[in-house]
């Protein structure tokens, strides 16, 4: 207790780092505890839930039996948490903070008190979302993207402590990325040259650089939403609305579309946000474990850095549907063809570094590989979606969710488990277990396949998503509507191979085999000895250098 | 532990910066586009409504010009009072070989007449307010008035924001004058800084919501 006392007010970018972790690993877990109870209801509508059904009261599910309005609280709560509560502060938060200050060679974060400042928001934020589910009318239930004039009028609370939360989530990582930037420009070591940065650096520098200008628009949005809610203006009401045969009592003269554009306007450098510093760490992982330098290192920061640029211009690409005009249809369509190409250049470098490597497959290499095909399939199935034409049969079906998780699940969330038994070493001074390892990787793979593909098959079909009952009253579901149910025991199978994971996580702190400094054999300043002091003298990866007297030469160890 | 944290107070040579001038810098660039998100729903929702008000009849263009006038010049007195604290000479002897206490109260008389600016700014500001509201205009009057309250009211917050600081450095801050007085020109710097950011702001609010 005194111990977590005192991490909640240190200054220390690893304490906070660790915060961070511990408390988007939870959130994690109850995002994807939410998604649970919402599988169950897809592959068995009606039916009450097993066990744990009673515990959410007759408000949300009698008899077990979980309500229309239950769901769409879990969906949308589901997404807010995953994206903003969980992968977001694991991947900037708690990677960011724990490793860019010691790969760049600094004593510190640049501001370290703001550093804290930003953990407590993010805290208080995460409090304010979960508290939503015990308000009056319950959470949030107008899907994670909060569209207009829905979210405007929805009765309750949920929608309010929603907007709340995620203004305290947004200055959060305000003053994180104010952070990240100033440390990674002013306290790079002596020697570390920009192009002698680790490529997670690279990432970390440009997802920061999103963070700080897509979020504050949501801000504007969120503040306008609230009047809206709160003080009856109409920035997002039309006039001549009616709800429920009444004529709705405001000024009007609102744009709905107004909203969707400042939501994605962030909404979309998000996604880079996800996927970024996920490439950052599996880039790291395979230098390691091929034993090679990175193949087109220069490219890929090149590329990381259109890649962040163009994500500022492709927003409208989720508003085809809107009747927004051909003409800008196609200019966001034709950004969207663009972007694909650096991330192809990334995806492929990525690739072609293991060819003539001696690759070694450690778990969290295995991770790594596996985030290769997974965000291939995620991205490719993203190019029907940015073209206007195809987008149309397949906008809001659940090809689209699969989409995005398949970027986002196998892809992100794979590539930070392999940065955490990556750098676990680094963090407690021993090895989590290996054979735990395999079998959660094993086990998440085959899990997140059976759950994921089967969604193109649906959403072809025409099966749209946030369907309480999965599809099963519409007559054109009814060849795929079955699906539902081994993805969703998969998706049980999924939560049970995570047991692993945890067991792992909780075993190898206590009694993990203990390591030398630089286990891995790596080269980044990172695995360096913490007493002396930081200087680079080479490039990051620096790996079976012929002549060299190791297969690998750190970049703190003198020429 | 904090002061291990390099180029906290001294320039980084090759980037000639230092942290927190960098730090806010980097804020106010964010401070942009939550401004510019607003100016851009603005401009979305006048264009979009043919019914928009004719502006300058509902809020009062003088009252405005005086409110523009008062921030420019605590805008001027803020350069003034970081001016005074000799920010490039450190301790040493002032250009006129004032002292380090001639020159810190010199500072306060300016730093103090930023905060009074402020705070008339703030008072006519709530003038206007009062005066919409007693004819019964309120945000939900029209998009307009929203848009109005909304914005202003904004960065009237940021303007208290930046009231508080100056308030900090102008009491207890002053301390550092004595222990670290480049750290503490360099405060008083980035707090300028940003008191410009808020006075150009205003600058864009006062012809898009009076005058337009």
């Amino acid at each position: 207790m005194r111990l977590l006392l005192k991490s909640l007010v240190s200054t220390d970018h690893k304490v906070i780092g660790l915060m961070y972790a511990v408390t988007s690993l939870l959130f994690l877990l109850v995002g994807f505890s939410l998604v649970l109870v919402m599988r169950w209801q897809l592959a068995y509508p009606g039916e009450p839930l097993p066990w744990v059904g009673e515990l959410f009261g007759a408000a949300n599910a009698p008899g077990g039996i979980v309500l229309p309005e239950f769901y769409n609280q879990l969906g949308a709560m589901h997404g807010t948490i995953m994206v903003f509560l969980g992968v977001v502060p694991l991947a900037v938060g708690a990677f960011g903070n724990y490793i860019i200050p010691l790969q760049i060679g600094a004593p510190d974060m640049a501001f370290p008190r703001l550093n804290l400042a930003s953990y407590w928001f993010y805290l208080a934020g995460g409090i304010v979302m979960l508290a939503s589910f015990v308000a009056p009318g319950g959470a949030a239930n107008n899907g994670w993207t909060s569209y207009a004039p829905l979210a405007d009028l929805a009765p309750g609370m949920g929608q309010t402590m929603w907007l709340g939360g995620m203004g305290l989530i947004i200055f959060s990582s305000l003053l994180g990325a104010v952070n990240f930037i100033t440390t990674i420009i002013q306290l790079r070591a002596p020697g570390l040259t920009w192009f002698r940065l680790p490529f997670f650096v690279w990432a970390q520098f440009v997802t920061s650089f999103l963070l700080l200008l897509a979020f504050p628009p949501l801000q504007a949005a969120a503040i306008l939403q609230g009047m809206d809610r709160l003080a009856g203006t109409s920035f997002f009401l039309p006039s001549g609305l009616a709800v429920s045969g009444q004529a709705l009592s405001v000024a009007g003269g609102g744009n709905a579309l107004l909203w969707q554009h400042l939501f994605w306007f962030l909404g979309h450098p998000e996604v880079y946000v996800l996927i970024l510093p996920a490439m950052g760490i599996v880039a790291e992982v395979i230098a390691n474990n091929t034993r090679k330098p990175l193949f087109g290192y220069r490219l890929m920061v090149y590329s990381v850095f259109v890649l962040g640029f163009l994500s500022f211009i492709v927003w409208a690409h989720h508003m085809f549907l809107t009747g927004m005009g051909t003409t800008v249809s196609a200019f966001f369509q034709a950004t969207t063809m663009i972007i694909s190409i650096p991330s192809v250049v990334i995806l492929s470098s990525l690739i072609l570094s293991l060819y003539g490597g001696s690759i070694r497959f450690t778990t969290p290499m295995l991770f790594a590989l596996a985030f290769l095909p997974m965000f291939g399939i995620g991205g490719l199935t993203g190019l029907p979606l940015g073209l206007a034409t195809t987008d149309i049969p397949l906008h809001d079906t659940a090809y689209v969710v699969g989409h995005f998780h398949y970027l986002v699940a196998p892809g992100t969330i794979f590539a930070l488990f392999a940065g955490i038994y990556y750098w676990f070493p680094r963090v407690t001074g021993r090895m989590m277990n290996d054979v735990l390892g395999r079998i959660h990787f094993v086990g998440s793979f085959i899990c997140m396949n059976v759950i994921f593909m089967p969604m193109f098959i649906q959403g072809l079909a025409g099966v749209n998503r946030r369907l309480w009952d999965g599809g099963a009253q519409y007559a054109h579901a009814q060849g795929v509507v079955g699906l539902n149910i081994p993805m969703s025991h998969a998706a049980f199978a999924l939560a049970f191979f995570q047991l692993f994971f945890i067991a792992n996580l909780a075993l190898s702190v206590a009694r993990g085999r203990v390591t030398a400094r630089n286990p891995w054999q790596s080269t980044t300043l990172e695995w360096g000895d913490a007493q002396a002091p930081v200087r680079a003298y080479r490039d990051p990866y620096e790996y079976s250098v012929p002549g060299a007297p190791a297969d690998f030469t750190p970049q703190g160890e003198v020429a | 532990m904090h002061g291990s944290i390099p180029y906290t107070a001294e320039v980084r040579p090759d980037t000639g910066l230092t942290n927190p001038k960098l730090g806010i810098w980097l804020f106010l660039a964010s401070e942009v586009m939550l401004f510019g998100a607003l100016f851009s729903a603005y401009a979305l929702l006048r264009s979009g409504d043919l019914a928009w008000p004719d502006q300058s009849t509902i809020v009062s263009v003088p009252l405005a010009t005086v409110n523009t006038l008062v921030l420019i010049s605590s805008s001027v007195t803020m350069v003034l009072a970081w001016a005074a604290l000799g920010s490039h000479r450190k301790a040493s002897p002032g250009p006129d070989a004032s002292t380090p206490t001639e020159r810190l109260g010199r500072y306060r008389l300016f730093m103090g007449l930023t905060l009074l600016l402020g705070c008339v700014f703030l008072g006519i500001k709530a003038l206007e307010y009062a005066d919409k509201f007693s004819h019964g205009l309120g945000p939900a009057t029209n998009n307009f008035l929203g848009l109005y309250f909304t914005m202003t009211g904004l960065h009237a917050l940021h303007v208290v924001g930046g009231l508080v600081v100056n308030l900090y450095l102008i009491g207890p801050g002053t301390r550092m004058w004595t222990s670290d007085p480049t750290r503490f020109a360099n405060r008083v710097e980035v707090a300028g800084i940003y008191w410009h950011f808020v006075d150009v702001v205003w600058i864009f609010l006062f012809p898009v919501m009076y005058l337009l």
